[in-house]
């Protein structure tokens, strides 16, 4: 059969290749075709518009100072460094801050409306751990509309765009650089080779680990697990976000994202006695504490008796008025309103914490995004170093901009005065091929649908929102054994639009980063950012030197400690004052007045 | 034992198919798509259906259920008790396998719509009063459902007339941006067939949006192309420019 499909294989050849078409993939692609004469492709796991980029509410965070005139890229870079508990990469947050702001006027001049100021600037909301008011939102729809910007600023540029491609493989020159990849169109189930000078993954992050998630089935992790595959270096994977503000009930909409938007906005979290809970934990925050805080709060409080019905906290935003909030958050109003019931203009809601995002993934070069296989580049989610041990709301839509930028122009730099792309060998394609039809000829084998069920379950109760060592240990020993069952996943029906085929690739992508979530948890024994173990209930500065990579040594995950860059004194002076440097700033020129 | 709700889901592809009865536990809240998930898992591992984010802000789940244009995700199974749920795809579109349709067409035409084209350099200043009326048209979610249900394009399956009351959508949204230096007035005259809609609304009635597409985006557009080619000293004018080959309105 894969003999068979080698003779016949659809082939296709590019300067740059983006894998990924949500927000980091557009932005790469529209960045990479600019040049004239560069040819660039980009390959999607979904339709063009629907990647998970759309489900980002709340608004892109950059220091326009629209609305806090003493917010500037200094601030963003304290609020970033101090909410990722320093473990961040202090360069990719410097330009990160420095280059969020123009991102964002951009997609203004490429026909994104962002919401209005009295004075007819860019509207910016305030969001947890923000110092300033700082997102720049559409509703409660930023992320769609910074997707369909980019979108259709792509295909207006000259950019292949292949739709609903699964990508099972990367390819490795002999002198070790990236040389291609071997994808399949889900509709027909029809194998298609790429052959690029440079790659771009652009493929997010991995929530559809656990069972309780806002995440879409396309948040697998496939990008990290083929470059892992490949030799790649992962970093920071034992950081998983929970999102303090999940949907509770009904059944069927557990883990849907309620935007921090309605806290940003005023909204209020009470417990079943009525309690204003946040006060406790956080007195100076309250509501807009960083998620990590808020979603341990919500977690205690329910763990403590005083949960909702359902096993969350009370959400309440009914004092600013119908009108109001149907402006503001039309989305979440809707949302409520079709799916639970619940009119959030006349009562409290149950939320309750989600998995949501994931700062872990492929180390990168900051100036650049480049990883470290020669020609292999990545952004956004799937890249790691910005969040650190915890992403502030609106930074991955910023994220996405500033390197998906870059990304692209990191690409082309490397491409300069490379003229041929290397031959993928017949042997190497046909393997791979023979690998991903395997399931078909397997018969009484595993259903990849319950593998991943199974999967969700052991993740959600030993690498959730809480952790121990035991607790670790045994989910690890779970996961190992999983990882034996799934070598037997079988299906049943043909290759044209098969579900059942494609969960199988998902599961493999899924299973390949559980096991270095488990081990990068095992290695930090401290608790910091959305990381919290009870048997290492505190942070510990001797961890904080560190971050965990991970990478292939044989068949083997190795782990190894890697020191935190250390800040130049420029940036390290920011965290002396004990405020924030536009604070900082505001105070000192109120008192030489 | 929990109750049970009837499903009955094309099965097919290009070559053919029929509606296959499948039975699944209905439990509070569920949505159509969370059923045909039930079935994916354990029945028919198979089956296709396209989601995404499973909160209608994808656009990815459109199909047809019991005659209507609906979003899986947004179609509560409790507004269907005692029913049997019949599921088809778009009908409008190719089929490609069970609830997948082949919706290729529509990212060609979107290709055809030039790009928004400012007039000033950024940063703009608007007022939010003037950009309300755009930013109705970027709820679009790209669902297709209007397309699907556009009788221009279901029934007569004029496809190379008509770019559909979605791409009306689009064109309204880059053309009253308050800064928008383009002009897409020729394109709707001619290649995009604005004037093959007869406002019938339907595409209104199904948006799950709620965007007014007709009242809003397409009545205002046809204004416009009829300032442009209907006023007689302007259509004097224009006479002078342009030639009579290119007047098809």
């Amino acid at each position: 059969m894969a003999a068979q499909e080698l003779a016949t294989l659809e082939s296709h050849q590019y300067d740059v290749l983006v894998i990924g078409s949500g927000g980091a993939g557009l932005r790469a692609a529209v960045q990479a075709a600019a040049v004239p004469g560069v040819s660039v492709g980009i390959i999607g796991k979904s339709l063009l518009g629907k990647a998970h980029t759309v489900m980002a509410e709340g608004g892109v965070a950059a220091s326009l100072g629209n609305l806090d005139q003493w917010d500037g890229w200094e601030t963003h870079f304290y609020d970033t460094m101090r909410s990722g508990h320093f473990i961040n990469n202090y360069r990719i947050v410097e330009v990160f801050a420095k280059e969020a702001a123009e991102r964002v006027l951009e997609l203004e001049e490429w026909g994104a409306v962002f919401d209005r100021t009295p004075d007819g600037k860019i509207m910016q909301r305030p969001f947890g751990a923000h110092t300033f008011r700082r997102l720049a939102h559409i509703g409660d729809r930023t992320g769609m509309e910074l997707l369909r910007t980019l979108q259709y600023k792509a295909i207006s540029q000259n950019i292949d765009v292949f739709q609903e491609v699964t990508v099972t493989k990367l390819f490795r020159d002999e002198n070790g650089a990236v040389s291609g990849a071997l994808a399949y169109y889900r509709a027909t189930g029809k194998f298609v080779l790429f052959r690029a000078k440079a790659v771009v993954l652009a493929t997010g992050g991995w929530g559809k680990l656990y069972k309780v998630t806002s995440n879409s089935w396309e948040s697998t992790g496939d990008g990290a697990a083929l470059a892992f595959r490949i030799g790649a270096e992962l970093m920071d994977m034992e950081m998983v976000q929970f999102h303090p503000t999940g949907m509770v009930w009904p059944p069927g909409v557990r883990g849907l994202l309620v935007t921090e938007g309605v806290r940003g906005e005023g909204g209020l979290l009470y417990n079943s006695e009525g309690e204003r809970f946040m006060l406790t934990y956080d007195p100076e925050r309250k509501e807009l504490s960083s998620r990590d805080v808020v979603a341990r709060s919500i977690y205690k409080e329910v763990q403590a008796g005083r949960g909702t019905p359902h096993g969350g906290a009370w959400l309440d935003i009914t004092h600013r008025g119908p009108e109001f909030i149907k402006r503001k958050l039309p989305g979440m109003y809707e949302q409520y309103l079709t799916l639970a019931d619940v009119d959030i203009t006349k009562e409290k809601f149950e939320v309750a914490p989600t998995c949501h995002y994931t700062m872990g993934g492929v180390r990168v070069e900051p100036e650049t995004c480049a990883t470290n296989i020669p020609g292999l580049f990545a952004a956004g989610e799937v890249a790691c170093g910005l969040h650190g041990a915890n992403r502030l709301g609106g930074n991955s839509l910023a994220d996405l901009l500033v390197f998906g930028r870059r990304a692209g122009d990191g690409a082309l730099a490397y491409i300069q005065g490379r003229d041929d792309v290397a031959d993928v060998p017949g042997s190497e394609i046909e393997a791979e091929m023979q690998r991903v039809l395997r399931p078909f000829s397997i018969s009484q084998g595993e259903n990849p649908y319950q593998i991943h069920e199974d999967l969700q379950e052991i993740m959600s109760n030993h690498a959730g929102i809480v952790r121990d060592q035991g607790m670790l240990e045994e989910g690890l020993a779970k996961l190992l054994e999983l990882k034996e069952r799934a070598q037997n996943m079988a299906i049943t029906g043909s290759q044209v639009y098969n579900p059942g085929w494609h969960a199988v690739f998902d599961v493999q992508s899924m299973l390949t980063i559980a096991e270095l979530i488990f081990r990068g948890a095992l290695a930090r024994k401290e608790s910091r950012g959305a990381h919290w173990r009870t048997d290492y209930p505190d942070e510990l500065p001797e961890m904080g030197q560190w971050n965990f990579v991970q990478d292939l040594d044989g068949d083997a995950v190795r782990v190894r400690e890697v020191a935190v860059p250390v800040m130049p004194q420029e940036l390290a002076q920011l965290f002396e004052r004990g405020m924030a440097p536009g604070v900082y700033a505001s105070q000192q020129q109120a008192k030489e007045k | 034992m929990s109750e049970e709700i009837v499903l009955s889901i094309y099965r097919g592809d290009a070559d053919g198919g029929q509606e296959v009865e499948y039975s699944v536990p209905l439990t509070p809240g569920m949505v159509v798509l969370d059923a045909v998930h039930q079935v994916q898992a354990h029945q028919a591992q198979d089956l296709a259906v396209r989601w995404n984010c499973k909160a209608a802000h994808c656009g990815s789940c459109s199909a047809e259920i019991n005659g209507r244009p609906k979003l899986l995700c947004k179609t509560r199974l409790d507004d269907y008790v005692g029913q049997t749920v019949h599921i088809l795809p778009m009908q409008t579109f190719p089929i490609i396998k069970d609830l997948v349709s082949d919706v290729s067409w529509n990212y060609e035409v979107a290709k055809k719509i030039p790009a928004f084209k400012p007039a000033t350099a950024v940063p703009f200043r608007m007022q939010q009063f003037d950009v309300d009326r755009v930013q109705e048209f970027h709820h679009c979610i790209e669902c297709f459902l209007c397309q699907d249900v556009c009788h221009v394009l279901r029934d007569h399956d004029a496809k190379d007339e008509y770019f559909g009351p979605r791409f009306m959508v689009k064109i309204a949204e880059y053309e009253m941006h308050p800064r928008e230096g383009g002009d897409r007035i020729p394109l709707l005259a001619h290649e995009a067939g604005l004037n093959m809609c007869n406002v019938t609304k339907c595409c209104t009635e199904v948006c799950p949006q709620h965007i007014r597409i007709t009242d809003n985006a397409i009545i205002p557009l046809k204004e416009r192309v009829a300032d442009q080619y209907w006023d007689p000293l302007r259509a004097l004018f224009r006479r002078k420019k342009e030639s009579p080959t290119n007047q098809s309105v």
